[in-house]
C-alpha cells in the first residue's frame, strides 16, 4: 500500500511539474541573454516597448525576431519579412510533427494544441530526449512546466531588455551567445554515449545543413538537413522496437 | 505597419507549429515513418548546432567551435546540462577577452 502512493506520487501532478520545471531551467539561461539582446536592439531600431514585446509573445521565434527587427528597421516590405519569417520558421512544423507523434497517446488534443504554440527548438529538445521522465496520465504537466518556463522567460526578459537597454555588458553577452549551441550540445551527447547512431544522425543532418547552406536560405538548409538526416533513422533505428 | 508585420509574422509561425497537434491523429504512421520521426530530433539538433555555431564571434569561427568542444567534452564525463552551458558560457569569455 505504502509502495504504491509513493509510486502515484513519483508520477502526480505536482511532481510531473517540478520534474519539467528542473529540465527546463537550461532553457532559461540560454534564453535570458537572447532575449534582452533582442530587446535592446528591438527598442535601438526604433520597436516601442508594446511591440517588441508582442513580438515575442506572438511570434515566440528568436532568429526569426531578430530577422524580423532587421528587415523593418531596413525598409523591407511586410510580404518580404512575413515569407521570409515562414521559411525561417518552418523547422517547427516538423518538430512539432515529431513531438506531437511522441505524445499522442497521452496527452489530449487540446493540451496538444496550447503546447504546440510554445513548441521552440528549445523547448522541442528538451522535452523530446527527457521523455522518460514524463510518464502516465500527468506527463502533460511535465511538458507544460518546460514550454510554460521558456515562454515566460522569453517574453518578460525582452520587455526587460527593451526598457532597461544594456543591462548585461557587452563582452558577456557575446560569451553568453554560445549559451543554446552548448544547451544542444549538452541534450545530444547523454543518448549519444548510450547509442552512437543517434551521433550519426546528427553529423549527417549537420553535413547536409552545411552543404546546402551556400546555396539556399538557412531556413531551407536546417528543414533539408533535418529531415534527410532524420531519414537515415529510417535504416538506423529499425531494430529499434 | 509594424503591427501588421508583427501579426503575419505571427501567424506564419503558430501555424506550421499547431496543425501537427490536430492532424497526428488522423495519420497511422508506417514503421518506417515513425522511425523518421523518431530521428528527428537528433537530426534538428545536429543541424541546428553547425554550422551555425561557427558565428558566435563573428570573423573568429574557433572561438564557437573551442566552446563546442567544452561542452561535447562536459556532457561526455556527464556534467549537468546546467553546468555545460556555464562552462561553455565561461569558455568563450576568456577566449574573447
Amino acid at each position: 500500500m505504502n509502495q504504491l502512493s509513493k509510486a502515484k506520487d513519483s508520477f502526480g501532478r505536482k511532481a510531473m511539474f517540478q520534474r519539467g520545471l528542473q529540465a527546463g531551467f537550461p532553457i532559461i539561461l540560454g534564453y535570458i541573454p537572447v532575449a534582452i539582446t533582442f530587446g535592446v536592439l528591438a527598442a535601438q531600431g526604433g520597436l516601442s516597448l508594446i511591440q517588441l514585446t508582442m513580438m515575442s509573445a506572438l511570434v515566440y521565434a528568436g532568429a526569426s525576431q531578430f530577422m524580423g527587427v532587421n528587415m523593418i528597421v531596413a525598409g523591407s516590405a511586410a510580404v518580404e519579412i512575413i515569407v521570409a519569417t515562414f521559411v525561417l520558421n518552418f523547422r517547427h512544423f516538423i518538430m512539432s510533427l515529431s513531438f506531437m507523434n511522441d505524445v499522442k497517446e497521452t496527452v489530449s488534443m487540446k493540451s496538444r494544441i496550447g503546447l504546440s504554440l510554445g513548441l521552440t527548438d528549445e523547448a522541442f529538445a528538451v522535452s523530446s530526449l527527457n521523455q522518460d521522465k514524463a510518464k502516465g496520465k500527468y506527463a502533460v504537466y511535465f511538458y507544460t512546466a518546460i514550454y510554460l518556463t521558456g515562454y515566460l522567460t522569453w517574453v518578460i526578459t525582452s520587455f526587460l531588455g527593451g526598457m532597461l537597454g544594456e543591462v548585461i555588458p557587452d563582452q558577456l553577452s557575446q560569451s553568453m551567445g554560445i549559451a543554446l549551441y552548448a544547451l544542444f550540445i549538452g541534450l545530444l551527447i547523454p543518448p549519444v554515449k548510450k547509442e552512437i547512431k543517434y551521433g550519426l544522425i546528427a553529423i549527417i543532418a549537420m553535413l547536409i545543413n552545411t552543404a546546402l547552406t551556400p546555396f539556399i536560405s538557412s531556413g531551407w538548409a536546417i528543414v533539408c538537413g533535418t529531415l534527410l538526416g532524420g531519414f537515415t533513422g529510417v535504416f538506423l533505428l529499425k531494430e529499434k522496437t | 505597419m509594424v503591427y501588421i508585420i508583427i501579426i503575419g509574422m505571427a501567424l506564419v509561425t503558430m501555424i506550421p507549429r499547431f496543425l501537427p497537434a490536430f492532424i497526428i491523429n488522423k495519420f497511422i504512421f508506417k514503421e518506417w515513418v515513425n522511425h523518421w520521426l523518431q530521428a528527428i530530433p537528433y537530426a534538428a539538433l545536429g543541424a541546428l548546432i553547425f554550422p551555425a555555431i561557427l558565428e558566435v564571434k563573428e570573423g573568429a569561427p574557433h572561438v564557437g567551435l573551442i566552446g563546442g568542444i567544452v561542452a561535447i567534452v562536459l556532457a561526455y564525463f556527464g556534467l549537468n546540462v546546467v553546468l555545460v552551458v556555464i562552462g561553455a558560457i565561461t569558455t568563450v569569455f576568456l577566449l574573447t577577452i
